[in-house]
């Protein structure tokens, strides 16, 4: 079966594989062993163990099943983008609950990787907003699960990285939003430590906040960044503003892998930084720059080269205080290997998918391209966060070891039998091989 | 608008089908597979503006019994369509096609001598009304003989013939025919197949189809690129066809 043809995912590093597209799920996914959407998620998750396995690939079978304007409740089918749900109903005044850093996923995907957002310390993930999921198991058998019906099943796939069954229907109850636009605030923040006031400040004010770091600077400018705070304008704030669809280009051909180094990565930091002349900055603007800045780019990941990237993206607890995150910032600095995009974000409690990342803590996310040294930076990193007590986010992992992972997941055990109990071995991906222990 | 879309369940028809909706127009569905035409009448109830019933009926292009009552349930459903739109069609590779005989029989059949008869039920209730649109999908293959289509492209040829004589003889009488050619689109009947250069997405096709439809374009390449790349393959010389495989 292997032809040559090739599977990958958002950090590029393509693997042998093929994948079953149509519009009709339920006739893919019997016998699939893995389901994948869009393909964003950075590492291997939706990537084949190996080039025969059996893929179903969902993003033709996206109808809506039904919607309530009442209630706002929508049920599609598992490969609706939510650029589409976004463009269907932000002019009638709904919007995802929670929504990660680009529009380009899947509903499926969403739940699979129980997706988080600015809003995670008011809303939590994605799939607190699950009202039920309609399932292929691995027997082919089809069932419904929600919170009342086979919940070890549900919150199992909530954040379960498609390893419980393929989902082939989501209902999620959609938020109501008085306009679609943001009032956005924006500040230049100097150090760590004034970011980790900001963002437990903003966080009791704001119910959306983020912050960019420049994770290169040193010193006394260790942890300096940008920190936006925003939530939804009202119908009279956004009197005047116009719903435009935006501006997006793309990035046509691969950059030589020497394009993004150190060097222009400081420099383009230390631009960034500067660029926000004005300490505060108030304004509005549509959902998509705010929550979406990088799908402005269509491919802006061929900006890393042939050599592919990745994303370490973990979150330390809280209790493990302020000196961890300035600790692990100090660390990156030390290992030379992060690049512009690094984002800071305060978490709210963890939520109820059995394996889903959040925790109450502060997350940190950074890009990496892919150079000789990403297993160690990747294992020494892991280390740290192990000791914090923290963990990583599997939608983002390609490169953790599974004695790591074993020891930063106590509720592992836990997923491993729901998995049990639902007959859900057949199902694997390149990153269930490596890190829950499938058979290769 | 009033329309009837063939083959809205799927690819480029339930994308065409969608962008109707959304900017409010009435459609009527026809498929093969009631349990998907259900829940794509459900899709598209939920995209229209003002959550417009969407309605539908069975109707097979492997079967010309279908055409008459089909279209006159969407009649009846639409209080009188203005449009008909046809996207079904079967496809097979050359190679799939010249290992099976029986398999070129039905694909010659439905997509050249079936479709045809659609089409004539179609355009004499739209005349007998003063007119409207009448929109199908030939393809690239058919601009010119080729290697890797030769049979499906035939097909093509004979559908692209019959639409512009229909253009020619009633235009005049109100007709507007839109022969849409579509070059490699990314959508299920192509799955498996390693897409070229300037391979498209269902739903810019859709774009460009509807454009051409309210522009009364007698013809339409969609992506727009085909045009261009048809042009040349139309003017290289037999012995080059000859031995290339494009």
């Amino acid at each position: 079966m292997d032809d040559g043809s090739k599977l990958e995912g958002w950090g590029r590093l393509p693997v042998p594989g093929r994948e079953l597209l149509s519009t009709n799920l339920e006739s893919i996914t019997k016998g699939a062993v893995l389901s994948r959407g869009l393909g964003r998620s950075y590492g291997d998750s939706s990537l084949p163990a190996e080039a025969s396995d059996k893929v179903a690939a969902t993003r033709l079978a996206d109808r809506i099943l039904s919607f309530d304007p009442e209630t706002g409740i929508l049920r599609a089918e598992a490969g609706l983008s939510l650029a589409e749900m976004n463009r269907l109903f932000l002019p009638r005044g709904f919007f995802t609950p929670v929504t990660p850093g680009t529009k380009f996923v899947t509903l499926g995907g969403m739940v699979a990787s129980d997706v988080h957002g600015k809003n995670h310390h008011r809303k939590g993930c994605f799939g607190a907003h699950v009202r039920s999921l309609r399932m292929r198991l691995a027997n082919d058998d089809i069932v419904e699960c929600s919170a009342s019906q086979h919940p070890d099943l549900f919150y199992a796939t909530i954040g379960g990285m498609g390893l419980l069954g393929h989902i082939l229907e989501v209902e999620v109850a959609l938020d109501r939003i008085p306009s679609p636009f943001i009032l956005m605030e924006t500040r230049r923040v100097r150090d760590i430590d004034e970011f980790l006031r900001e963002l437990a400040r903003a966080a009791k004010t704001s119910p959306m906040t983020v912050g960019w770091i420049d994770c290169l600077s040193q010193g006394s400018n260790l942890g300096r960044g940008i920190m936006t705070e925003g939530r939804w304008a009202t119908a009279e704030e956004a009197n005047g503003h116009a719903m435009r669809e935006p501006l997006e280009v793309t990035l046509p051909f691969e950059l030589p892998n020497f394009a993004l180094n150190p060097f222009t990565a400081s420099v383009f930091n230390a631009l960034y930084y500067w660029k926000h002349v004005p300490e505060r900055d108030e304004r509005i603007v549509g959902p998509d720059p705010f929550f979406y800045p990088l799908d402005a780019i269509h491919h802006w990941n061929r900006a890393y080269g042939a050599r592919g990237f990745t994303q370490y993206q973990c979150v330390l607890p809280r209790k493990a205080g302020p000196e961890a995150v300035r600790e692990f910032l100090q660390l990156l600095t030390k290992l030379r290997c992060a690049s512009p995009l690094c984002v800071i974000k305060d978490c709210g409690p963890e939520g109820k998918g059995l394996l889903s990342f959040p925790m109450e803590g502060t997350s940190i996310a950074v890009d990496m391209a892919i150079t000789p040294e990403i297993q160690r930076v990747t294992d020494v990193l892991n280390e740290f966060v192990i000791a914090a007590g923290g963990r990583i986010y599997l939608t983002k992992d390609r490169f953790t070891r599974r004695e790591h992972f074993r020891a930063m997941e106590p509720r592992l055990d836990a997923f491993l039998e729901v998995r049990e109990r639902w007959k859900a071995h057949r199902l694997r991906s390149a990153q269930s091989v490596r890190l829950f222990g499938d058979k290769a | 608008m009033k329309a009837v879309v063939l083959g809205a369940t799927s690819g480029m028809g339930r994308e065409i089908a969608r962008r109707l909706v959304e900017r409010g127009d009435s459609v009527f569905m026809l498929g093969r597979d009631v349990a998907n035409l259900q829940k794509g009448a459900g899709d598209l109830k939920a995209r229209h503006p003002r959550g417009e019933d969407i309605g539908y009926a069975i109707c097979d292009l492997a079967d010309p019994r279908t055409f008459a009552p089909a279209l006159d349930a969407a009649d009846a459903a639409l209080g009188g369509f203005d449009t008909v739109i046809v996207t079904a069609a079967l496809f097979a590779t050359q190679d799939q096609l010249e290992a099976d005989v029986e398999l070129t029989h039905r694909l010659l059949t439905v997509n050249y001598a079936n479709t045809v008869v659609f089409c004539e039920h179609a355009r004499k209730r739209l005349l007998a009304r003063g007119g409207g649109n009448l929109a199908v999908f030939s393809s690239v293959a058919g601009d010119r003989g080729r290697k890797p289509v030769a049979l499906y492209g035939s097909t093509k040829a004979g559908l692209s013939h019959y639409l512009e004589s229909l253009d020619h003889k009633f235009h005049a009488a109100g007709l507007n025919v839109v022969c849409v050619k579509p070059g490699f689109v990314k959508t299920e009947m192509t799955a498996g197949l390693k897409p070229p250069p300037f391979a498209g997405e269902p739903s810019r096709v859709a774009l460009d189809v509807v454009r051409a439809i309210d522009a009364r374009k007698p013809v339409v390449y969609t992506p727009t690129i085909w045009a261009l790349v048809m042009l040349v393959i139309r003017w290289l010389p037999r012995f080059v066809m000859r031995k290339i495989g494009f």
